[in-house]
């Protein structure tokens, strides 16, 4: 202990400062990467939360979504093939992956639309049912399908490359190659982002979509079908999550492992959270929550040198498996000392039926 | 029903009407896994019509075919009785526990520990040692995210999953660190020897099983018997009302996680302490999920649990005779168990269809659960 005690806290600072800087351009690529299925799903989550819907199955939306992109993918390269159509190596099978992952995950969100909206059932069992349901059918279908047939698989999307005379230009060439030394489904997350963030605030819909979310029976007094839009909103979102899906097995790796989500889809709760309810708050929680995946990747690769000497003495003292643990760690802290201020849609959570009396 | 005046039931009409809609659930989860099961011999070659019957007749040939698969319906059903009371407990205080998961490894690794640092101990002193260190750790988990929920109003439910995570990643640090024990050609603990619980009628039905039974009614007696118990139903029912009338929920939500995680954690103790023997670095373990289910086809109501655990258990038991001879793998219990909770949330639906007058299947209190999400402090 006394040579911790020893070391002048001040001092120590000022390098963990020198070593987030010196390891960030080197993990700033990965960052998007592993920020994309955790912004995909608050993306969903926003939708939903802001229509007044509580959406906890976007992990098993997730998963099945990556499950189906997997299949469809692998088993149309295994019967047509293909050639690349065109960018990021493109083939038939990878775009047919990619619609099945999404088809799959609006299918599972109209089912906790249905359930949540017109069965009136408690909207967290809904969303839970779906990671049940999705655990086991993946599993179940992951066992009968995939396991006895190992070489099915299309690849992955390849990623776009920048001229190393741009990528080595400092801080502009790092942000740009974290933001474009991407597959087209990380890259996309941007746009996306911004899209949402402009139409939830500056549309008909969003404003509509927000009005239903706040107080369900101010919307529905002005003529605002209800039921409607949620129902709208909550399906639509689903595409966000079966990208996801998508990301995961197509993109990001090219295989399926049973519960490969691995508890993104909740993560992406509490970036929604972290985020207030806006596309690119929560976008930013997602960066920060792959972020510190990804430091702890590069503290067990990269440990400070000899320059952060005391840093290195602190860190190497800390066992490796905390830095795994660290995305879960940081949102539960975020999640606790963010929430007490933050506040959710006010009807969030609750089924909206038009007799009832508020 | 119409026209006649209506009689207060007795116990037995009560009985069914609150079985009928978890009974109808049941059927229709058993159905739409025996759809799936044809389906999936599509794979294998032909349409087989008669395949559904073949794995569930050997489903129950597992389950209850023998003295050893009633053993094994009775030590898969024990882990599901403490892990469905540890989730029930939650819901009847408003609280949704998903991490009866990190609860049940913690209270694994706690008597794990201290089994193996007490295996010399007479079986007197090492025995109630590990069990009460199991409950412990289990309990220290589920204090946590109550302790957030009630000072921060951080959601349980997020909390407790990352919770999850975060035991299983402890769990392989200590066991392939300092809890590791040398001598094995992988990372466990070391042997627990005297820790070992006792068995029964020359089986392996272990003092765990008996243990869990033993419980049903002990927190059936909490909850309706005890001023504790009012004030967690009151809490559940309706916090303001609670905190109007003097009750404390901040507390009552730390100490109702904390019980959940003990009861989880005694699941997880019995075992090890009962079954494995030793803990290992990548222990996995569907508990978490399974009392969620349990729970809930339960009503959160500790008889109902015992009689949903037992249910799930003689699937869990028998799923592996099945596996073998039909050929279906064991994943398709948990599509069962996903099926019969859908039919549960869409009672209304279950209850037209079959024209059932009985009241709702799910916990009232779980109104509770979904409106303190995102917001709300019980303080």
């Amino acid at each position: 202990m006394d040579v911790v005690y020893g070391i002048p806290i001040l001092g120590v600072i000022f390098q963990f400062i020198g070593y987030v800087i010196e390891v960030t351009p080197g993990i700033a690529p990965i960052v998007l990467g592993l920020a994309t299925p955790i912004a995909l799903g608050a993306l969903c989550g926003v939708m939903n939360e802001r229509s007044g819907i509580v959406n906890i199955g976007i992990e098993g939306m997730m998963l099945s979504g990556a499950f189906a992109g997997f299949l469809a993918a692998g088993l149309w390269q295994q019967a047509f093939g293909g050639d690349p159509l065109g960018p990021f190596g493109l083939t038939p099978a990878l775009l047919v992956g990619v619609i099945a992952a999404i088809v799959t995950s609006m299918a599972l969100s109209a089912l906790h639309a249905w359930l949540s909206i017109t069965v009136a059932a408690d909207q967290i069992i809904s969303g839970v049912i779906i990671n049940v349901a999705a655990l086991g059918l993946t599993g179940y279908l992951n066992r009968l399908l995939i396991s006895p047939n190992p070489r099915l698989g299309a690849g992955t999307f390849s990623s776009f490359r920048l001229p190393p005379e741009v990528a080595d230009f400092p801080v502009v060439g790092w942000i740009l190659e974290m933001f474009v030394e991407q597959g087209p489904i990380a890259m996309s997350v941007v746009i996306f982002v911004i899209v949402l963030q402009v139409l939830l605030f500056r549309s008909r819909w969003g404003l509509r979509t927000r009005a239903v979310g706040e107080h369900p029976r101010a919307a529905d007094t002005v003529g605002i079908s209800v039921i409607r839009l949620r129902y709208r909103n909550v399906i639509i979102a689903g595409i966000f999550a079966g990208l996801a899906g998508a990301y995961l097995t197509l993109e990001g790796t090219s295989s399926f492992q049973n519960n490969m989500t691995a508890g993104r889809g909740f993560i992406a709760l509490a970036a929604v959270i972290f985020g207030r309810w806006t596309p690119i708050g929560a976008f930013g929680a997602a960066l920060l929550f792959a972020y510190s995946g990804a430091f702890g990747q590069a503290v067990r690769i990269r440990p400070p040198g000899d320059e952060y000497a005391d840093l290195g003495a602190i860190m190497a003292a800390i066992p490796s498996q905390v830095y795994g643990a660290l995305p879960y760690i940081v949102t539960i802290v975020i999640l606790a000392g963010v929430v007490g201020r933050s506040i959710a849609p006010a009807a969030v959570g609750r089924p909206y039926k038009k007799e009832e009396q508020t | 029903m119409e026209g006649r005046p209506r009689t207060r039931p007795g116990i037995i009409g009560r009985a069914l009407s609150l079985t009928l809609v978890p009974i109808a659930a049941i059927l229709g989860g058993l159905f739409v896994a025996a759809v799936i099961i044809m389906l999936s011999s599509l794979v294998q070659g032909s349409l087989d019509p008669m395949l559904p019957l073949e794995a569930y007749a050997n489903l129950v040939e597992g389950a209850f075919g023998s003295v050893r698969g009633i053993t094994f319906t009775l030590l898969s059903a024990t882990p599901l009785i403490l892990g469905g009371m540890a989730v029930g407990l939650g819901f009847k205080a408003g609280l949704f526990n998903i991490g009866a998961q990190g609860q049940f490894l913690m209270g694994a690794l706690g008597a794990a520990a201290i089994g193996a640092s007490m295996a010399g101990a007479s079986p007197f002193v090492a025995i109630p040692a590990a069990i009460v260190a199991g409950a412990l750790f289990g309990a220290a988990w589920g204090f946590i995210p109550g302790a957030l929920k009630a000072w921060t109003g951080a959601h349980e439910v997020v909390t407790t999953i990352m919770l999850n995570f975060i035991a299983g990643i402890f769990i392989g640090y200590l066991i392939t660190g300092p809890l590791e024990a040398a001598g094995f050609s992988f990372s466990r603990t070391g042997p627990i020897g005297n820790a070992a619980l006792p068995t029964f009628f020359g089986t392996d039905i272990h003092l765990g099983v008996v243990l869990a039974f033993a419980l049903v009614p002990v927190v059936w007696w909490l909850l309706w018997r005890s001023t504790l118990g009012f004030e967690i139903r009151t809490v559940g029912a309706n916090p303001d009302a609670a905190r109007y009338a003097g009750m404390h929920p901040a507390l009552l939500t730390i100490l109702t996680m904390s019980l959940c995680g003990l009861l989880a954690g005694l699941a997880g103790a019995g075992q090890i302490l009962g079954i494995s023997g030793f803990m290992t670095a990548s222990y996995g373990t569907s508990i978490g999920f399974d009392a969620i289910s349990v729970a809930l086809l339960g009503r959160a109501h500790p008889v109902g649990i015992l009689l949903a655990a037992l249910l799930f258990g003689a699937m869990r038991a028998g799923s592996g005779l099945m596996q073998i001879k039909a050929g279906i793998p064991v994943e398709i219990i948990d599509v069962i168990q996903a099926t019969i909770l859908l039919f549960l949330a869409a009672d209304i639906v279950v209850r037209r269809l079959l024209h059932i007058r009985a009241p709702g299947s799910e916990p009232t209190e779980l109104q509770t659960v979904t409106r303190t999400y995102g917001s709300g402090t019980p303080t």
